[in-house]
């Protein structure tokens, strides 16, 4: 009894010891003494990170990371995760950054820190080119097509004008058959779904009209690492101002940015 | 524990889905069994070209399951210029499909019809047209009514499927309703008891109309 009490005394000593060394490391510091960067990206998640027909990642979170590791002047090394691990890799240390499409709440803001975002990712309402619609209010006596159900039939039951006409299909995929047979003009989707649209379709591209839901995908680091977001969120401005992230945009989502991304 | 007070808040949306299907069904009905009958004709009494018309109209109705042909006219249609709304599109399918089954049925009410009767009307002078109505048509849809009544109440049920592309029938309601609420139990089991109501009702209708249309049988 009295070697198990002390055993746990000394396990947590040591264990201490280790917070202690933890809380006062910087991971910026640490990336540049070790000339790599860890970065984790989804593998299963397109486009944002998938594996390719070449068996290398690539996506829009992987485009991001290796954009990081470059404007650094560090190596890189691409650590595969799921949306269920990123956060307890980078709690752990396995990971400097995670890039894999990660929305921010209130939660998760209380575990980890957030850059500014880098990638958009929203619920909208899209259309043809020839309707022109650029809010709420301008659905007024329009036809949208939704998916029942879905967040976006939520929304628009909710601040939609009463008099628009909105056709409720079973599925993603009927919804979507709804619009590229022209039966509807405008549908309410992610943008996810519009970009895979005009990957199929490129002569009926929806157009995004206007947002319904926004939750754009931010940079997860550790908790309290104020220079390596400082440097993160430079980085971001940076690829913003020089039309890279756009391009990386109109790479994987043929869209571009939305207007006023990350303002 | 089932809450069927949480449905009372959409009391509106079942009443419309109800006057929806209420509404399709019985102009699908009469559409349906006017084409039936047209096409029972011809392919009873018409010529070669046209009857082979008609049975391959039947024939490729009725070994065709009914929600791919609402598929076709409301999603592949629009490839050929054709933009019908959901609601034209399901009328439009349901009659076809009517009119298909209806033709079989009754054809089989007219093949019922001894040649004797025919010839007996030529001979005390009517011509095709009142031998058709008066000596043909009676007593063949007397024959075949209960089989004629049936299959309009399976197409009754059958337009559920229009729920698929978006038309507000009396699914669509059920199906909005339990997505909100999440109460499948109640959404569903009412919508089943409306469309008992509806189907015994549409019997109710479909008899009183037979007492009258066979009335000569009980008049003499």
């Amino acid at each position: 009894m009295k070697r198990l009490t002390k055993l746990i005394g000394k396990t947590l000593i040591i264990a201490a010891s280790f917070s202690a060394f933890s809380a006062s490391a910087d991971v910026l510091q640490d990336i540049k003494d070790r000339n790599l960067i860890r970065i984790a990206v989804p593998q299963d998640f397109p486009p944002f990170g998938s594996i390719g027909t070449n068996l290398k990642p690539q996506g829009i979170d992987v485009d991001m990371a290796n954009y990081i590791a470059d404007e650094m002047g560090v190596n890189i090394e691409i650590i595969p995760v799921t949306s269920a691990n990123r956060i307890p890799y980078l709690q752990t240390k396995k990971v400097d950054l995670v890039i894999s499409s990660l929305g921010k709440n209130p939660e998760r803001e209380k575990a980890i820190d957030f850059s500014t975002p880098y990638a958009p990712f929203f619920l909208g309402v899209f259309g043809s080119k020839d309707v022109s619609v650029n809010k709420m209010e301008e659905l007024a006596n329009k036809t949208v097509g939704v998916t029942r159900g879905s967040v976006e039939d939520l929304e628009l039951e909710k601040n939609a004008p009463k008099s628009v006409n909105v056709r409720r299909f079973e599925d993603n995929n009927t919804t979507l058959t709804a619009y590229l047979s022209g039966q509807v003009n405008l549908i309410a989707t992610g943008n996810l779904v519009a970009a895979e649209i005009a990957k199929r379709q490129p002569k009926r591209a929806p157009e995004n009209k206007f947002m319904l839901k926004d939750s754009p995908c931010y940079i997860g680091m550790a908790k309290g690492e104020a220079a390596l977001q400082a440097e993160v969120n430079e980085l971001i401005k940076a690829a913003l101002a020089s039309g890279e992230l756009n391009e990386i945009s109109m790479k994987w989502l043929k869209a571009p940015l939305p207007e006023g991304f990350g303002a | 524990m089932l809450y069927f007070s949480d449905l009372l808040q959409y009391s509106d949306v079942f009443l419309s889905g109800l006057k929806t299907t209420v509404e399709l069904t019985v102009l699908t009905t009469i559409l349906g069994v006017i084409l039936g009958t047209v096409c029972a004709t011809v392919r009873q009494y018409g010529n070669r070209a046209s009857q082979r018309v008609v049975s391959v109209y039947v024939e490729l109705i009725r070994n065709t399951p009914f929600i791919v042909q609402l598929f076709f006219i409301f999603f592949g249609l629009p490839a050929l210029g054709m933009m019908l709304t959901p609601w034209q599109a399901s009328m439009i399918a349901l009659t076809i499909n009517l009119g298909a089954y209806s033709a079989e049925i009754i054809r089989a009410g007219l093949a019922s019809i001894s040649k004797g009767q025919v010839e007996a009307a030529k001979v005390l002078g009517l011509n095709f047209r009142q031998t058709l109505t008066r000596v043909i048509f009676i007593p063949a849809f007397e024959k075949i009514y209960p089989a004629l009544t049936s299959q309009c109440i399976i197409v009754m049920l059958g337009s559920a499927v229009i729920s698929q592309i978006s038309v507000q029938d009396l699914t669509y309601a059920a199906n909005l309703v339990q997505s909100r609420n999440f109460r499948a139990f109640e959404s569903y089991f009412v919508t089943a008891l409306l469309y008992l109501g509806l189907s015994i009702l549409l019997r109710v209708a479909f008899n009183a109309l037979g007492k009258r249309l066979f009335a000569y049988r009980t008049s003499h």
